[in-house]
């Protein structure tokens, strides 16, 4: 399926000559994402060089045991149900808000996104309020589902709205019924997007940690903390990492599969008409449910489960100097570390639509897997590295500001790459022939258009950072207590009501990005 | 794209200024690596700094995580002080050779049954080992007479433990050095079998509370607390001392311990003092952490059923093994 076939031919042409003039005038920006990448490698090299430490004899002991044959089974169950469901959800719901009369659609749509604004383990805490004693792998897939299905959602329903009708018109002028336009035209045009989110659910579902603790299902990364816990270091942590990240290429090389390398961009005269709603007539009211339950599993439950808390708890748990000092931090860190890692990220970003090769895959899959990890991983890495060699590091801002840029560099290379695909390489060949020098040149075109993208990123990362746990706790400065840490600390002491102020206050915090994160992708849409 | 560089550049400068900033400016302040509960050692450290203008700064965690964290610091560990809830992370700790010696009159507060023979650390606190059960399902001669029993086939399913935390690993370590390495690593997979994971303590309570299972192992205090909040955790859980110097009836110390790396030691010692001492032991008594006070002359709260009664098996609080419990607790399959 090619979206722009009459230009494919020519187009390919072009890019190949520009590889060839590019790899010569443009070497920093591989440079740049090579020394990224080098950096996101320290983690991996830290797990190697534990299992090198240890012998071969240990390594099997620890990685061939009947635990960690559990822990897979529940990874793969996880995984293998909550992608397809949320895909499926995500188109369904894309389709009925960006391309059929649905009454309200707008409010829908915005509510389909709104759920990210939850912590995943805020979602959790609310549902294990709701249903005391929910837990286990049903459990497990269906509040993953409602916490993370808007990561596909939005790049789903972004890259619906900036459909073509004119293709489809094409199909159906060619004798398809509309189900078949769908699946034949409309799908294979979602692909990047689909792939794009499924992956980011994906990695969250193999990264998360707070979620499944409060419902009692163990995965590989709740094992790692256990273990952490246990023994900091030991090489127990350190192995099933290692089998972790072995999950997590499992994901990586499916993706990259998947995904293809067709271009997607418009290129032609004018714009692309708007696409006209369908109509949904009498299934209008049925199908009103679906975002409406949506919306009550996902927004209503943990609204009105921190509300019961915070009547339950009084005034008192308004512990306002506690609350006001975690928020100062929460907020210093959030957007420090959204700022490093989008700019990290450009380079990756670039390559990966302008420059695809083999190099690129080797980075991009160097970065994905990095983020996959969970922060205890990465943690447990820049603890022994600082600790043992760059003692001036160890324990500071710039710590875990890195281990923060690592760990959600897919959330901003993922958001960067869609914006860059659809900022023409052709202004950018048009300003190098202008006269300006390459860096210049890719400044003031791809990386301005992308601007768009960079925002939605960095609102991604910092949602990444105000519900980061574990690394947060080992990493930074002495006397950090961030609203994340408050939150888990008072909840692991079941003191729930304590709690509820900063679960209110992570949910109002994030409400703005996640509001954000929608308008982007409205403008995106040149809406 | 210059400008991205600089921005980069100036964002780690930023960075840098911001984390380098004089620390050094408050001469009196320390460091506490605090496995604690974070409430209790808040409220130590609150009082403390009142009374002596000592600034306290508290990092939050668990005994075994930071055990170990202080050896692979070692020596540049920035902690001044170190607080457990168990003596196993404090013995670990010791081994490596990191404590200062605790100054005499600080050892002198508390009974010799509570530190250990080196005097590398001192008891500030004491907790026991209880079954936590659904009294609407079991009665008195229903309830296990050892911890031993839980390994029976009958119970299979019917009880629970958060084996993650460094309490129940203490619990296991009271267990290896009472019965020895064979039969605990039986315990251990019999447990496996038979046992609810959880993830806390009080995550124990509140699902036998819930009627998720019929009984927990956990320590004393997590009922004591809820009952003096709302309740709502507890309101269907008794609590069965199992006595008779069974491994059940375990009496784990809380240690604390001065870094021999410590820049403050003088501050450090007089905070470690100041615990063991009358003020600290007060926040023990009064406050409503309900762990028990293990001072010489300073009662426990009047709620708890006295430590003296509590028939715990003698052990020496420095002969537990952490590594030994974590490494059986893999084998078996439960970490």
């Amino acid at each position: 399926m090619q979206s722009s076939p009459d230009f494919a031919r020519p187009v390919a042409q072009a890019s190949l000559a520009g590889q060839r003039m590019r790899l010569f005038r443009l070497p920093w920006i591989a440079i740049a994402a090579i020394l990224v990448s080098l950096f996101a490698l320290i983690p991996l090299g830290f797990i190697i060089a534990v299992a090198i430490q240890i012998g071969w004899a240990t390594v099997v002991e620890l990685v061939f045991r009947p635990r960690v044959g559990d822990l897979l089974v529940n990874t793969f169950f996880l995984v293998a149900l909550t992608v397809p469901l949320s895909i499926a959800l995500s188109v369904a719901l894309a389709w009925l808000t960006e391309r059929s009369d649905l009454p309200g659609a707008r409010l829908w749509a915005w509510l389909a996104v709104a759920p990210l604004a939850v912590p995943a383990f805020v979602h959790s805490y609310a549902w294990v309020t709701l249903v005391p004693g929910v837990h286990g792998l049903g459990a497990g897939v269906f509040i993953s589902l409602i916490a993370y299905f808007p990561f596909l959602y939005l790049p789903v329903s972004a890259a619906m709205r900036r459909l073509d009708p004119a293709l489809e018109d094409s199909a159906a002028s060619l004798g398809l019924g509309p189900w078949r336009v769908f699946f034949r035209v409309v799908l294979p045009q979602l692909r990047l997007a689909i792939c794009g989110g499924s992956l980011l659910v994906g990695l969250h579902l193999l990264a998360e940690y707070g979620l499944y603790v409060f419902i009692r299902f163990d995965t590989f990364t709740t094992a790692i903390v256990d273990q952490f816990q246990s023994t900091f270091n030991g090489p127990a942590a350190n192995m099933l990492a290692g089998v972790l990240i072995a999950c997590c290429f499992a994901l990586l090389v499916l993706e990259i599969l998947v995904r293809g390398e067709e271009r997607y961009a418009r290129v032609g005269s004018g714009a692309a008409r708007q696409a006209p709603r369908a109509r949904l007539g009498r299934a209008t009211l049925p199908c009103l449910l679906l975002p409406l339950v949506v919306a009550v599993l996902a927004i209503g439950v943990p609204f009105v489960t921190i509300g019961r808390w915070l009547v339950a708890g009084g005034w008192e748990v308004w512990r306002l100097d506690e609350i006001s000092a975690a928020l100062g931090q929460t907020a210093f860190l959030a957007i420090a570390g959204a700022v490093l890692a989008t700019v990290a990220a450009i380079p990756m970003a670039w390559l990966s639509i302008r420059k695809p090769g083999r190099l690129q895959r080797v980075l991009e899959a160097t970065n994905y897997t990095v983020g996959s990890l969970p922060g205890v991983v990465i943690a447990l890495a820049l603890v022994t590295l600082t600790v043992r060699f760059m003692l001036p590091l160890y324990q500071t801002l710039v710590t875990i500001l890195i281990a923060y840029t690592l760990m959600f560099l897919p959330r901003a290379i993922i958001s960067l790459r869609a914006s860059i695909a659809q900022a023409p390489v052709e202004l950018e060949r048009a300003a190098s022939n202008l006269g300006r020098s390459p860096a210049n040149a890719l400044w003031s075109t791809s990386i301005r258009l992308s601007a768009p993208g960079a925002a939605a990123g960095m609102a991604l990362v910092s949602l990444g950072i105000l519900n980061e746990l574990t690394a947060t706790q080992m990493l930074a400065p002495n006397g950090t207590m961030t609203l994340a840490l408050a939150f888990w600390s008072y909840s692991g002491e079941i003191d729930y009501a304590a709690a509820a102020p900063y679960a209110l206050i992570m949910v109002a915090a994030s409400l703005p990005l996640t509001w954000l994160l929608y308008v982007q992708s409205k403008r995106m849409a040149g809406q | 794209m210059k400008s991205v560089f600089s921005a980069l550049a100036s964002a780690i400068t930023l960075a840098t200024i911001l984390t380098t900033s004089p620390v050094s400016a408050q001469e009196k302040e320390i460091i506490v690596y605090n496995a604690q509960h974070k409430s209790l050692a808040e409220e130590w450290a609150k009082a403390f700094t009142e009374e002596t203008g000592i600034k306290v700064t508290l990092r939050n965690g668990g005994d075994s995580e930071f055990s170990n964290q202080i050896v692979a610091e070692g020596a540049a560990s920035p902690a001044d002080v170190f607080l457990t809830e168990n003596s196993p992370a404090m013995t670990l700790v010791e081994q490596a050779g990191l404590f200062a010696p605790v100054n005499a009159d600080t050892l002198a507060l508390v009974p010799k049954e509570y530190q250990p023979s080196s005097g590398k650390w001192v008891g500030i606190a004491a907790r026991s080992t209880v079954f936590a059960y659904d009294k609407t399902k079991l009665n008195a001669d229903q309830l296990p007479k050892s911890l031993v029993d839980l390994a029976d086939a009958s119970w299979k399913g019917r009880w629970g433990a958060s084996p993650s935390g460094a309490d129940f690993q203490a619990i296991v370590s009271a267990l290896l050095q009472l019965k020895g390495e064979e039969a605990t690593a039986a315990w251990l997979k019999a447990m496996k079998e038979n046992f609810k994971p959880f993830k806390g303590n009080g995550t124990v309570m509140k699902a036998v509370n819930a009627g998720e299972i019929e009984g927990g192992v956990i320590y004393h205090y997590y009922w004591f607390g809820d009952q003096a909040k709302t309740g709502e955790n507890s309101k269907n859980v008794e609590l069965h001392y199992f006595k008779n110097e069974d491994p059940g009836a375990f009496v784990s110390v809380s240690g604390g311990g001065v870094l021999a790396s410590s820049k403050h030691p003088d501050e450090a010692q007089a905070f470690l003092k100041w615990i063991a001492g009358k003020g600290g032991q007060a926040v023990l008594r009064d406050g409503t952490s309900f762990e028990y006070t293990v001072s010489t002359g300073e009662a426990a709260n009047a709620k708890l059923v006295p430590l003296a009664d509590l028939q715990a098996p003698k052990i020496d609080p420095a002969t537990l093994n952490s590594k030994k419990v974590t490494d059986l607790m893999t084998a078996a399959g439960l970490l």
